[in-house]
């Protein structure tokens, strides 16, 4: 029951917070919105027994790189909002199409319709999955399949860190 | 001290969540005017000066004359400030700062359970097992109060106080977080009650025993993780939880020679005590983090007799207060640094050499074997699969 009223609360935050995200004229107040937004998903998260992701999920989303894009909007100084109004645009005619499109895919998956969690089933009963010790081990065992693919992305990460600081270096 | 598990039909584990919490609000709330009686008394020993002596006795009540003077004085709000925001902030660092303190592990309690055994808990508000992590994100979310305070109010000075919290902060979060995984990988969990459990062991590899030697050094301040990850860690956790807590010689983003008071130059009244609260909650919380990663946490210096007799939580908050001692000694005897001197000694000492010791840490553990925590108990993982599989109401629904 608890669950249950988190889970609705929860929701219309989450959703209450990406609206004002997309609508509200002020970047600073945008970018707080999509960081209240964040918090929900990592809420959502716990909710789901996935406690290292959520903890993940705040530390690098909304402790990184949105303070990352506060620090950008503030320094910029982009004067009055108004004068950041796009106007003759197809995007926004676009993306509201396309997430209709999303809606009505998701109502015929039958996600909103029923929910996917059968009755009886709580999400504590899948509790150790979420734990650090559970992913560490899932992660990191060589029986597992995702040893290979968790050390490539880490591969791929660091060439990524590297390649930023000489792009950066090459203009100083 | 052993508990029973009822008493009157109550069930006492589960209560404990509910008593660290009064415990540890009521405690930061009492201890907060103490504490800044405390630096101001420290500070004017190491400088030389009386120091608070008028209100009350030994000036005791000088920080009460001075949450009245906060209450009654005028609330101002600059004309252009973006009011929500300006509102928002100064709430958002005060929760920030008192959340982080939800995993602290204040003592550990043992019960004697209805079948006759003997179980242990934790004295924690939330005993999860992502405590360290936790932490660390309620931690990077503190710098919002601080950037959108600097931001809202409207004020260049605001603006290059919050400015340089945000890029400290980042620049110092990396560092910590280091420091903290040393540990992490030597007691072999992320829990903190469980960190503290692993420094409760025998230091310098002796071998087990049951002689008098054994008995003292068990759990001792030889064995806890200051001197088990080699000294380096702990020198780096300290400087970042300056850096971290904006204080002296770290206080760039409220510089007063610079940038008057930084991001709080536009609050007044009961809103700049918020951030004051803040400031010093998040001192405590550092400390505490500190006291249960790297001194032991309620462990007892030395395993015999003046010391035993003193409960877990009082050394507990012996350690949290020898930070705070520390802190204020800092603030009396070193200068500020200058912004590019910040930024080296995180970016080009801090981090490398933190990777460094990361990485020689990792061979000495991988050389004796994986860490004897409870954490670590050999069992089979756990996938999504088995998980439903074992679940007989999940199989009746397919």
């Amino acid at each position: 029951m608890a669950t249950v009223i988190a889970f609705w609360v929860l929701a219309i935050l989450s959703v209450v917070a990406s609206i004002a995200m997309v609508v509200t004229k002020n970047p600073v107040r945008s970018a707080l919105a999509l960081v209240g937004t964040f918090i929900c998903v990592a809420a959502f998260y716990i909710l789901l027994s996935a406690q290292f992701i959520a903890a993940v999920q705040v530390i690098v989303y909304a402790g990184a790189i949105m303070v990352l894009f506060l620090f950008v909007i503030m320094l910029l100084n982009l004067g009055s909002p108004g004068a950041l109004r796009e106007r003759g645009s197809l995007q926004p005619i676009i993306a509201t199409g396309l997430g209709i499109c999303f809606l009505i895919a998701l109502l015929l998956s039958g996600s909103l319709l029923s929910l996917p969690l059968p009755a009886g089933v709580r999400p504590a009963e899948y509790e150790p999955l979420g734990t650090v010790r559970a992913i560490g081990i899932n992660l990191y065992d060589p029986n597992q399949p995702w040893l290979f693919p968790f050390e490539a992305t880490s591969i791929l990460l660091l060439v990524a860190v590297i390649g930023a600081i000489i792009m950066a270096k090459r203009k100083v | 001290m052993i508990f029973p598990e009822f008493v009157g039909g109550v069930h006492l584990p589960s209560l404990i969540p509910y008593i660290a919490l009064a415990g540890m609000v009521g405690f930061i709330l009492t201890i907060l005017p103490g504490l800044i009686w405390i630096e101001r008394v420290v500070i004017a020993l190491m400088q030389d000066r009386s120091g608070p002596n008028r209100v009350g006795p030994r000036g005791l009540l000088q920080s009460t004359a001075d949450v009245v003077k906060l209450f009654f004085k005028e609330d101002m709000i600059p004309q252009s400030a973006d009011i929500k925001i300006y509102y928002l902030a100064p709430f958002l660092t005060v929760m920030c700062a008192f959340s982080a303190g939800a995993v602290l592990p204040l003592q550990t309690l043992t019960f004697r359970l209805a079948n006759g055994d003997l179980q242990t808990f934790p004295l924690t508000v939330g005993d999860v097992n992502i405590g360290v992590l936790y932490i660390l994100a309620i931690s990077s979310l503190q710098v919002y109060g601080i950037v959108l305070a600097g931001w809202s109010s409207n004020n260049k000075y605001s603006l290059l106080g919050g400015l340089r919290a945000s890029a400290q902060l980042i620049s110092y979060e990396l560092s910590m977080g280091l420091a903290i995984l040393c540990v992490v990988m030597f007691a072999g969990t992320c829990q903190l009650d469980k960190i503290v459990d692993a420094q409760s062991g025998l230091p310098f590899g002796i071998p087990d025993g049951h002689t008098f030697i054994h008995e003292i050094f068990k759990g001792s301040i030889f064995s806890w993780f200051w001197l088990g990850t080699g000294i380096v860690p702990v020198i780096i956790y300290t400087i970042a939880m300056i850096a971290e807590t904006n204080r002296s010689p770290f206080d760039l983003p409220e510089a007063e020679s610079e940038l008057i008071a930084g991001f709080h130059t536009e609050y007044s009244s009961m809103k700049f005590a918020m951030f004051f609260t803040a400031e010093y909650v998040s001192m405590l919380i550092v400390s505490g983090l500190n006291a249960a990663l790297f001194w032991g946490g309620s462990l007892p210096p030395l395993n015999v007799l003046p010391f035993t007799l003193i409960p877990g939580f009082l050394w507990f908050i012996i350690k949290v207060m020898g930070g705070i001692f520390f802190f204020t000694w800092l603030r009396a005897t070193y200068p500020r640094l200058r912004y590019d001197a910040l930024m080296n000694l995180g970016w080009k000492r801090m981090l490398p050499l933190g990777l460094v010791w990361l990485f020689l840490l990792a061979v000495v553990s991988l050389g004796r074997g994986p860490a004897k925590s409870a954490d670590n108990i050999p069992e089979k993982p756990v996938t999504a699969s088995q998980q439903v599989q074992t679940n007989p109401n999940a199989v009746a629904h397919r």
